[in-house]
């Protein structure tokens, strides 16, 4: 059914495609018009933008480097970086009863149902449905998708609901007890197979304590610009990679490509798990936490 | 035969026109207020000429936009054939109403289908449950004065 459906996707992608057209044209003509002091004021913010970055990208490269040997130190698993690609938005779903986007990368770019979808600030959602050329992306505000998360702070390990409201999740089963804050980031947790550790998802908004209620109340509001985004990226996490660049060329992967000097040396003898991630789970706990959406 | 098939084109046009209409990306806050497009052409056409738009073109429309909104398939098929029915079961009696009672009727046509596809909706899953779905069915029979009146003198000239 999966495969009629994308297959007859491709007689409406035209008409998604054009229905788009007057908000890319009019994008267009404000690039076109806008003015000259506006677009020199525009390109100072990112200059400085782009030195801040690069700073934080210098010494990411010798972190990562330095993480890679401790953690090959510690015979620890090795963690790989994602690669990804870019996406536009092309398409938004014309129901307000659903939260969904339609992006303009399809199979014919690697794509998968399932696939981690992010953008600059945070998780966006995943992909629930492929056609050739467009794919439709539910959104983590969607009534019907969840997403398993933990507390940057501690590593207190939730299920952030969506809620139908775009601004607004919902922690699933907080106990009153549970050491959480307002402000508190959540990242993804990973333990649910389908998004890779580690991506900010939202900021705990409001917590209530209802002596009525079995759990806390905690809302939350999720840090991607899930109604503004226009450029998004589809991670590839783990092993599904439909490219594979040159580990060797960037800085931040050097170290991986060093001959195993290491393994000449004794290992060091420390408990196997000593420093072992925090989400690094047994799987029959990984399993029950799993609550991605299964359209 | 020739002229059973007289401005087929045209009504393919409006159809065309009204998916994209539908699918045209909209701020939030207007998206209830978005008028059933589809619906509302599918209507005219039942209502004007029933012996050659109906349940089948309703079905077909209706897997079109499912496509496009990615709704399960069948959902608004079911929503429009069920539509194009009730239009042919009250076609005659709806045109020898003035506009303002088939701006009413209008109403409770599409309001009916927009029940309905909340019904299927719920039934599917997650949902959140709102009146908020009259919004569509009250600015779809807003227009349909306006539509009958532009419509009627193009179907005049080239339908029939």
């Amino acid at each position: 059914m999966a495969q009629v459906r994308s297959t007859l996707t491709i007689v409406v992608t035209p008409l998604q495609w054009s229905a788009d057209l007057p908000g890319r044209l009019w994008g267009w003509g404000v690039d076109l018009l806008s003015h000259r002091n506006a677009l020199l004021e525009e390109n100072e913010t990112l200059k400085s933008q782009v030195l801040l970055l690069s700073k934080r990208v210098e010494r990411m490269a010798a972190l990562a480097a330095e993480n890679v040997r401790l953690r090959e130190l510690l015979h620890a698993v090795a963690v790989d970086e994602e690669n990804f690609i870019t996406a536009e938005l092309i398409g938004l779903d014309a129901d307000p009863f659903t939260h969904q986007v339609v992006i303009n990368r399809g199979r014919e770019d690697g794509v998968y149902v399932g696939q981690p979808v992010i953008d600059a600030t945070g998780l966006m959602g995943q992909v629930i449905s492929v056609a050739a050329y467009t794919s439709r992306v539910l959104l983590v505000a969607d009534a019907s998708h969840a997403v398993p998360v933990q507390i940057n702070r501690n590593g207190l390990r939730l299920i952030a609901l969506g809620t139908g409201a775009i601004d607004e999740l919902r922690l699933a089963h907080v106990p009153d007890t549970a050491d959480i804050e307002e402000n508190d980031l959540l990242v993804t947790s990973g333990l649910g197979g389908r998004f890779p550790v580690g991506y900010p998802v939202a900021q705990v908004t409001h917590i209530q304590h209802d002596p009525g209620q079995p759990f806390a109340i905690v809302s939350a509001r999720p840090l991607a610009q899930l109604d503004r985004s226009r450029y998004l990226l589809l991670l590839f996490p783990n092993a599904r990679q439909p490219w594979q660049p040159d580990a060797c060329r960037s800085p931040i992967n050097s170290a991986q490509c060093r001959p195993h000097r290491l393994e000449d040396t004794e290992p060091v003898d420390l408990p196997a798990n000593a420093f072992a991630d925090e989400t690094e789970q047994p799987p029959a706990e990984a399993a029950s936490t799993q609550a991605s959406h299964s359209p | 035969m020739a002229e059973r098939q007289r401005g087929y084109w045209l009504i393919s046009l409006t159809f065309i026109l009204g998916l994209y209409l539908q699918a045209m990306p909209m701020p939030d806050g207007l998206l209830w207020w978005r008028p059933e497009w589809v619906s509302l052409l599918l209507l005219y056409w039942c209502l004007e000429i029933p012996y050659r738009v109906g349940v089948f073109h309703g079905f077909v429309l209706g897997l079109l936009l499912d496509l496009i909104e990615g709704s399960f398939l069948g959902h608004n098929a079911l929503m429009l054939s069920f539509l194009a029915y009730l239009a042919l079961l009250v076609h005659s009696r709806m045109r020898m109403y003035t506009l303002l009672k088939q701006s009413l009727m209008v109403f409770v046509l599409i309001g009916t289908s927009q029940l309905v596809f909340q019904w299927t909706q719920s039934a599917l899953g997650a949902t959140a449950s709102t009146i908020l779905l009259v919004l569509p069915a009250t600015t779809s029979a807003i227009l349909w004065p306006f539509m009958h009146l532009t419509f009627d003198a193009m179907r005049r000239r080239y339908v029939q």
